[in-house]
């Protein structure tokens, strides 16, 4: 069973929901990065998504493009990315690390290089944004021979019919956008996102887990009650905006940064006690 | 007789019906965008492939190209320009006559009548010299569609009739402040809108690139340039010409011209890129010249500028109309076909080539066009005075003349 696998498992027999926080790798550097990754996991994190910067980031907002730019700044490259997953297995072999992103960075790298760099370094999961499963077939059977989760988004826009064709490729977590839009935009259909949730539940015995718009306590325990777990990442790149560059930090300073996640579990943990009473 | 590329007469000729359903020529093109722009981009596939077989459509878009635009453009003999080459005779196919002076409306006549059909209220596209943005509005203006034009801020300040125009003709235009802020960011920006605004929203994309079906419905909307062209050499030259030329940015003029001609083995094509500082310098946009690698980048695989790491490279023209990364899947397919050769043209021969035209023909061409004449003046050069090449004369040049002056240190 893969780590993402027996996380949900674990997660799902203890009414935990899955807490993953999302943030750019490299930004403001590859040292804050790890110690952030480190950090976020005593926070409360079960899984980390961590994005691999690309010029390009169409399906973002302007708080995950900022947040890339600074990635970009220092000149984080994609190899870079997988060797702070290696870094950080190295303390940590409980975390799932999820990297996403999108497709030319490892369109270059190759994709052998890069599904036996990243299985090498420890990675967990892949999830590419541009990359929809009728074009994933060779990365995806790299991927897959390595025991490397694939990560699929089903969207609001998503037809019925598609879905079983994603969850046919997908492994780890079906990640569900919770809206029409990039990413940091405002939630403001709950009513869709809990009838679009429960049609999932039909079509798959995947944990789904919900991003986009998600953005502190309030918002991850409204979410969190319609599906396994929830993602954060903008509400977290932008507290990470505010971290100076340098590359070391008081611990203070990280878990300040890193309230939002810590704020979100205390949240989530609280769902299953609310629905008792 | 020159030895033209003779390689491409060994093309299978089923090799050239590209795409496939699923928007691959070759190894190129396809769809690659995000989950939320899936079914938008499977409606829009779907609606095409119905309205593709349907007459009364294909009659309503001729009508307008006829009465709307002025169709069909001339195909000119440039004698001046013939003389000035020394070898083959010279042809201009003269889209810079259309209405708003460039090919680019061609296309968004076309698409502003799929938005129709498809019942879609506003529109959106993005721009880089603003001549796609400048006929997205016009065409929005004519039907009463709220439009929203995408431009990088640096490209807002190095074209700004483009932008005034846009907005005499009731567009939006979006300043684009993140990445290069230029052409590229712009079409980022432009697919952030379409995503969130997915359900009203009709993406006029300018160029045979993006997603399938874009690349395969704009070129059918810009080969009514190479249908008429051939109608018309036929005419006045008694047969098919020798040679083809059109510059290459996305490539959608240049596709326009070529594809009606892709079987006909006698006709050799060339594409000319934007060789900016020259290629040797790294500055320019000249994937396919250059022998970029292939990458994934607004919605389809292509030759790519992409660096070691795979981040997008910034890109040098002269014209802004070329400055992009990529380049039409397409043409990316019919360069390992081999059926066209891709070269380049740089900044100085361009504006080069710019001159001799308005001097000796009369005729401003577009700084984009301009890389196209410099590069069939050379290929003229080395032909017997009885072949012909048709030029595509892809717009007028008059956006330019501020930039040309500025250059040549000349004040307004």
């Amino acid at each position: 069973m893969s780590r993402i696998a027996s996380i949900a498992k674990n997660a799902a027999a203890a009414d935990r929901k899955l807490l993953i926080p999302y943030l750019v790798a490299g930004d403001p550097n590859l040292k804050t990065t790890i110690a952030l990754m480190h950090n976020l996991v005593e926070q409360g994190a079960d899984v980390i998504e961590l994005g691999i910067p690309f010029s390009d980031p169409s399906s973002d907002g302007p708080v995950i493009q900022r947040g890339v730019e600074r990635s970009l700044t220092k000149g984080t490259t994609l190899q870079q990315v997988l060797d702070i997953v290696a870094e950080f297995r190295q303390v940590d072999a409980g975390t799932a690390v999820v990297l996403m992103g999108y497709l030319n960075p490892i369109e270059i790298m190759g994709y052998e290089a890069f599904v036996n760099n990243a299985s090498n370094a420890g990675v967990d999961g892949v999830l590419i944004v541009d990359l929809p499963p009728a074009e994933a077939g060779e990365l995806h059977d790299l991927l897959r021979e390595n025991e490397i989760d694939t990560i699929f988004l089903v969207a609001p826009t998503t037809r019925e019919e598609r879905v079983a064709s994603i969850t046919a490729h997908c492994s780890g977590y079906l990640y569900y956008v919770s809206l029409k839009g990039v990413t940091g935009a405002a939630l403001t259909d709950y009513a869709s996102v809990t009838d679009n949730i429960a049609k999932l539940r039909e079509l798959t015995s995947l944990p789904i887990v919900i991003g986009f718009g998600i953005k502190d306590a309030a918002s991850a325990a409204t979410m969190g009650r319609l599906a396994d777990g929830v993602i954060i990442g903008s509400a977290l790149v932008e507290q990470i905006a505010q971290l100076g560059d340098q590359e070391l930090h008081d611990a203070s300073d990280l878990k300040r940064t890193t309230a939002v996640i810590a704020a979100a579990r205390e949240a989530i943990d609280r769902i299953e006690q609310d629905l008792c009473y | 007789m020159v030895k033209l590329d003779e390689s491409h007469a060994a093309t299978d000729p089923a090799t050239l019906d590209g795409p496939d359903a699923q928007g691959h020529f070759g190894p190129y093109g396809g769809v690659f965008v995000g989950e939320t722009l899936i079914a938008a981009v499977e409606e829009l596939a779907e609606i095409y492939e119905t309205l593709s077989a349907d007459k009364d459509f294909w009659a309503e878009y001729d009508s307008d190209l006829k009465h709307y635009v002025g169709r069909p453009s001339p195909l000119y003999f440039a004698q001046r320009l013939t003389a000035a080459a020394g070898g083959a005779k010279l042809y201009l196919k003269r889209e810079d006559l259309n209405h708003t002076g460039a090919h680019k409306v061609n296309n968004t006549i076309g698409q502003a009548l799929l938005a129709k059909r498809m019942g879609k209220t506003r529109i959106i596209a993005e721009t880089g010299a603003g001549q796609h943005g400048v006929a997205s509005a016009t065409v929005a203006a004519r039907l009463g569609l709220e439009c929203h034009v995408y431009m990088g801020a640096d490209d807002i300040v190095r074209q700004a009739p483009n932008v005034y125009r846009m907005k005499l003709l009731g567009a939006n235009v979006v300043s684009v402040n993140s990445g290069s802020r230029t052409l590229k960011d712009a079409m980022n920006e432009a697919l952030r809108d379409w995503a969130t605004n997915v359900d009203n929203t009709y993406y006029i994309i300018g160029t045979v690139a993006g997603p399938h079906p874009y690349p395969k419905l704009v070129r059918d909307f810009q080969c009514v340039i190479g249908r008429e062209a051939r109608e018309q050499s036929l005419e006045q030259m008694g047969r098919l010409p020798d040679a083809l030329v059109a510059c290459v940015g996305g490539g959608s003029n240049a596709i326009g011209l070529f594809h009606p001609f892709l079987k006909d083995e006698t006709v050799a094509m060339y594409g000319v890129e934007a060789g900016g500082h020259g290629l040797e310098t790294g500055e320019h946009a000249a994937p396919l010249s250059a022998g970029s690698p292939a990458g994934v980048l607004h919605g389809n695989r292509t030759y790519l500028m992409s660096d070691e790491a795979g981040q997008i490279q910034e890109t040098h023209s002269v014209s802004a109309g070329l400055d992009y990364p990529g380049v039409g899947p397409e043409h990316a397919w019919l360069k390992d076909l081999k059926r066209v050769s891709y070269v380049a043209a740089t900044d100085a021969e361009a504006l080069q080539a710019f001159h001799q035209l308005t001097l000796l023909e009369g005729i401003i061409p577009a700084l984009e066009s301009s890389h196209a004449v410099a590069h069939a003046m050379k290929l003229a050069a080395s032909m017997s005075p009885d072949q012909n090449i048709v030029i595509n004369l892809s717009g007028r040049g008059d956006k330019d003349i501020e930039t040309v002056a500025k250059i040549e240190g000349i004040v307004l």
